[in-house]
């Protein structure tokens, strides 16, 4: 298998990715520390938004600059949600509006899932020394 | 002064007592850390491209390795502290939906595999998905109702 | 006994405290009263599956501890008055069922043990010869009731407090050398509309100075009468809130008043953010180093107000503000 690496390591893209990804957990951050938001309050703040900037054509300028910066925030999980739900309202009218979010994010939905019960069968939760 | 004579007055008494948090550290590690982690993404994209995926098949590689290794952190007990750490950095990127999804499903085990594993999982989680598919099926209705641009994702 | 002032108890024949006993977990033991505690813990499971199971068997063994080193047969114990945090206080019901003592559950979130110990001395002034007052706490358990799961990767706010996993029990006499308890100032309810359950300290400091002043008022004493002013759990943000309140309203409390949640941890190299808190925070402290200090006379006279935040996680998800509460008891040699 070939891969070029110098694809991989696109540094201009790279540092793209960062500076977004980074500015948006700097959003997250001030909203912890500067409310009394709770971790869900707030992950459900960011997929919100994320699906009604997808909604509104916005977000997709934010992936179309920043890539992973912008897919892999919680954003991202929100506006994927919105875009499979257009895409297959594109295709299959009413019906589609109802599979095709879940259906876009099902990988994600589906590996937090297994992944949890795996866990719950191994590990053992521990107090935080610190 | 006595700062109990009316409540409000108590409250702002409190908020002037009370300790912020350290914010200049925190957001910056926040952004580090945050920005860290998608790169990790991004690279792991790139590498999904060049073996021939198409852009949807690796979005959703990245986030399936992203979600593996923080359900892997989260039971080597590693996670709670990267998240100490990292704030925001660790809990907007989709490391943070996996953490708290697993975290549950660890705690809860005592309560049996049933109503405590399958029931808990989703008291962090659960909201999110219940607001994020209710909020893109609204986008697709307003979507199938107006056919405009304005609505233009794809 | 009778009541005199608003709300103060004053015995006749004060009740001895005749013997104590603690039992705290690894991160209390790594703290700065670790030698004072009869028994630390290795690990916050002490051998059993779950971490409810690890708090009823620190009630369950802090109590036999306690009648081990009293050398009072079990059966000359009348009551066992206990609580703890949990839902319906089952690490007490659960840990002392096998007791054979007639059991009372009483529950006043992290203010339990000094209720127990004012409803414990009612009983030993007017009838009961022994009677046991205890309380326990886990920071696993309450945790994952109040809180977040362990493993979530969530930050805590600096006025977070720090649950004490541990237990403090009391053995109550008619007869014995002291330290007697000679009043008692049952609180009541004060909330000033806090909501932040990540700030129980500034909830419940209202409470304390309201409980420590009436108590001065009842009895004619001033903050000076005592070697030692003692809070149950406020935190060092409580601690701070409740000199400049009491300084308000005329007391200088500054000078001999300190908290258990405040002296459990050490601050910096624990992170504990505001200190301890929990139901055995103020227990195991008293029982710990408070007894042992009056036992040797080094203190003489000590005020014990346990603070507790009447709350939990559907009152605080419905937007409800916290209660707060607080009972004095007053301890002399």
């Amino acid at each position: 298998m070939n891969i070029n690496w110098a694809n991989v390591f696109d540094w201009m893209q790279l540092l793209r990715c960062f500076l977004v990804g980074g500015a948006i957990c700097i959003i997250g951050q001030i909203l912890i520390d500067k409310t009394k938001l709770t971790p869900a309050r707030i992950l459900v703040i960011f997929v919100t938004t994320g699906a009604v900037l997808g909604g509104l054509g916005i977000y997709k300028y934010v992936v179309d600059f920043a890539g992973a910066g912008a897919t892999v925030p919680l954003t991202g999980f929100g506006y994927n949600l919105a875009k499979g739900t257009i895409e297959s309202a594109q295709q299959n009218g009413l019906i589609g509006v109802f599979t095709g979010g879940v259906k876009a994010a099902a990988g994600g939905i589906a590996a937090a899932v297994f992944f949890g019960y795996i866990a719950s069968l191994i590990a053992k939760p521990k107090i935080k020394k610190q | 002064m006595d700062p109990t004579q009316s409540k409000q007055e108590y409250q702002k008494y409190v908020d002037k007592k009370s300790p912020n948090s350290p914010t200049g550290k925190n957001i910056f590690n926040a952004f580090w850390t945050g920005g860290l982690i998608c790169s990790i993404g991004q690279i792991i994209m790139n590498i999904c491209k060049e073996r021939g995926f198409d852009q949807t098949t690796s979005g959703t590689i990245v986030s399936i390795i992203l979600i593996a290794i923080a359900a892997i952190l989260t039971g080597l007990n590693i996670f709670n502290k990267i998240g100490k750490f990292c704030g925001a950095g660790s809990l907007v990127p989709i490391t943070g939906f996996a953490n708290s999804i697993v975290s549950p499903a660890m705690e809860y085990k005592s309560e049996g595999y049933v109503m405590g594993v399958g029931g808990k999982m989703f008291t962090v989680a659960g909201p999110v998905l219940v607001f994020g598919i209710s909020s893109a099926i609204i986008v697709g209705l307003l979507y199938l109702i107006f056919n405009t641009q304005a609505v233009t994702l794809v | 006994m009778k009541k005199i002032g608003k709300q103060t108890i004053k015995f006749d024949t004060p009740p001895t405290i005749s013997e104590c006993s603690s039992i705290v977990g690894p991160k209390e033991a790594d703290g700065p009263l670790c030698k004072y505690f009869d028994q630390t813990l290795e690990d916050e499971f002490w051998g059993e599956e779950t971490w409810e199971k690890a708090e009823s068997k620190i009630i369950k063994e802090n109590v036999s501890g306690l009648i081990a080193k009293s050398g009072i047969a079990t059966t000359d114990i009348d009551f066992i008055i206990s609580g703890d945090l949990l839902n319906q206080c089952i690490s007490s019901s659960f840990g002392l069922r096998d007791t054979n003592i007639p059991y009372l559950g009483i529950f006043g979130a992290c203010s339990t043990f000094a209720e127990s110990l004012c409803i414990g001395s009612i009983c030993v002034e007017g009838f009961a010869k022994n009677v046991i007052c205890a309380t326990s706490s886990h920071f696993c358990t309450a945790e994952k009731q109040f809180r977040f799961p362990l493993e979530l990767g969530n930050q805590r706010p600096p006025t977070a407090q720090w649950t004490v996993t541990g237990s403090g029990a009391a053995l109550l006499s008619q007869d014995g050398q002291g330290p007697f308890i000679t009043h008692i100032t049952p609180g009541k309810i004060v909330d000033l509309g806090i909501k932040d359950a990540n700030n129980m300290g500034a909830a419940m400091a209202p409470a304390f100075v309201d409980t420590l002043i009436t108590h001065f008022k009842d009895t004619g004493r001033d903050p000076s009468y005592y070697d030692a002013i003692i809070s149950g759990d406020l935190g060092y943000i409580g601690k701070e809130i409740s000199i400049d309140i009491a300084k308000s309203r005329g007391y200088n409390i500054a000078s001999n008043y300190n908290d258990c949640g405040v002296m459990i941890f050490d601050k910096n190299a624990q992170d504990t953010h505001s200190g301890g808190s929990g139901c055995g925070c103020c227990a195991s402290v008293f029982s710990g180093f408070w007894f042992k200090h009056l036992k040797e006379k080094k203190v003489k006279k000590l005020l014990l107000i346990a603070t507790g935040a009447l709350m939990n996680s559907t009152s605080s998800q419905q937007g409800e503000s916290i209660p707060g509460i607080a009972h004095a008891v007053a301890i002399e040699v």
